[in-house]
């Protein structure tokens, strides 16, 4: 792709048609001479190279880290490794929808394709580095116990009850073991924010709103904190 | 005494440790520590990637021709106490911009630093470095370096110098030279 880079770089649309047009020609010579009948992946091998999904995590992890544990830069790039597929593309999704906030994260859905989406997904899903850690340890036992039991008095439910008792999440419902304090920190105290953006249009995250608001910036910290080392 | 602590002053406003070596840094970095050619800016840098860095010249894995010609020797000798010394000094000092790249590239710059080029696997500096170039803990300020230092780290990480230095060696990897012209010319005028 270097050599198609002028000295003014064409729109984002223009590369994307360039770049679209490239995968799929490549895509079909390698349909032709190299995918084998009923192999499981058929589906991501008709929409992408091999080379190209190779070129694409090294880009995912250059910021989300090496094996997907998350990187605190100036922002919180969160952990991707261990993470539910079907939460992975519902979130690229909303970024390209603008039900999710975040024109970065905007721009990079935009130039994934739902192929190589769902391979990038199937990747990081089976990455299992260790927890970033980095919450403060005193708060770890409150956290666990919201986690675990919820805060019945403030309508706080348990986490536990939909992210499962090891925070590992199901189909939609994302994964938070291990997840960046910083990172767990900034999306509940955000929510609103940052979540549910598209006005009208469904957005999963409305579930999470009043459990959100419901809780105090202590509460969060100490929920985060727990995260953060959880396996 | 006296006359040491004379001689050590006309160098310039020392840090609390006055027995910290500046004057050895600015006869290049220059008397405000505001960059000098190959030299960057030190003023204003963040402390704990001085520190890194001073480190990184000791081990050698800092090993970009200019940094071995005049780095390696330089910190060769310096205690872990003058290095906290050092960089104290010089991320308190106010930096100014060099203002020296080309302003026609700017905007590219500009975008590239806060969008990246996501179609070809260009991923954005904003998210570490900062909405205004201004860098936190380990990761460097980039606002106001000099045109020709930017340039030239790109360039030599592109081409497997300071390997160490993950993620920067893949990322100068997919930069084009016209898009480091364009990040150099626009982090140049950042304030």
């Amino acid at each position: 792709m270097r050599g198609t880079r002028g000295v003014f770089p064409p729109t984002s649309w223009h590369r994307s048609a360039v770049t679209v047009g490239v995968v799929v020609v490549v895509a079909s010579l390698l349909a032709i001479g190299f995918a084998p009948a009923g192999r499981s992946h058929d589906r991501a091998a008709a929409g992408h190279s091999a080379h190209g999904l190779q070129a694409k995590l090294e880009y995912c992890k250059t910021c989300h880290g090496l094996s997907g544990e998350g990187y605190q830069g100036y922002f919180s790039m969160p952990r991707l490794a261990g993470q539910q597929p079907k939460y992975l593309e519902n979130q690229l999704q909303a970024f390209i929808e603008r039900r999710r906030t975040n024109p970065v994260m905007f721009n990079v859905a935009h130039a994934l394709s739902p192929s190589i989406v769902s391979a990038l997904a199937a990747h990081f899903r089976d990455l299992n580095p260790r927890p970033a850690g980095g919450g403060p340890k005193e708060h770890v036992a409150t956290g666990k116990t919201i986690y675990d039991d919820g805060l019945p008095e403030a309508n706080v439910p348990a986490c536990s009850a939909c992210h499962g008792p090891e925070a590992k999440g199901q189909d939609e419902i994302p994964r938070l073991a291990g997840q960046l304090f910083p990172y767990t920190v900034k999306e509940l105290t955000n929510w609103s924010k940052e979540r549910g953006q598209g006005g009208t249009k469904a957005d999963t995250s409305a579930i999470m709103t009043p459990t959100a608001h419901n809780l105090t910036q202590s509460q969060i910290a100490a929920i985060a904190a727990y995260l953060s080392y959880l396996k | 005494m006296a006359i040491l602590a004379i001689f050590l002053y006309a160098g310039g406003p020392l840090a609390a440790g006055e027995s910290v070596p500046i004057r050895n840094c600015t006869w290049c970095h220059g008397t405000s520590a505001q960059g000098f050619a190959t030299a960057p800016r030190l003023a204003g840098q963040r402390h704990q990637y001085i520190l890194n860095q001073l480190l990184s010249f000791k081990r050698h894995t800092r090993d970009n021709p200019p940094s071995k010609e005049n780095m390696w020797d330089a910190v060769a000798n310096l205690s872990p106490q003058s290095a906290r010394g050092l960089a104290t000094y010089f991320s308190t000092l106010p930096p100014r911009a060099a203002n020296d790249g080309d302003p026609e590239f700017a905007a590219v710059g500009k975008k590239i630093y806060e969008l990246g080029i996501p179609e070809a696997n260009v991923v954005a500096c904003v998210v570490c470095h900062g909405p205004n170039a201004e860098g936190v803990r380990e990761i460097p300020r980039l606002a106001g370096l000099a045109y020709s230092y930017l340039k030239t780290r790109l360039e030599q990480w592109g081409q497997g110098y300071h390997a160490a230095a993950w993620p920067m060696p893949r990322i100068a990897s997919t930069l084009s030279p016209h898009e480091v012209h364009a990040l150099a010319s626009y982090l140049s005028f950042v304030r």
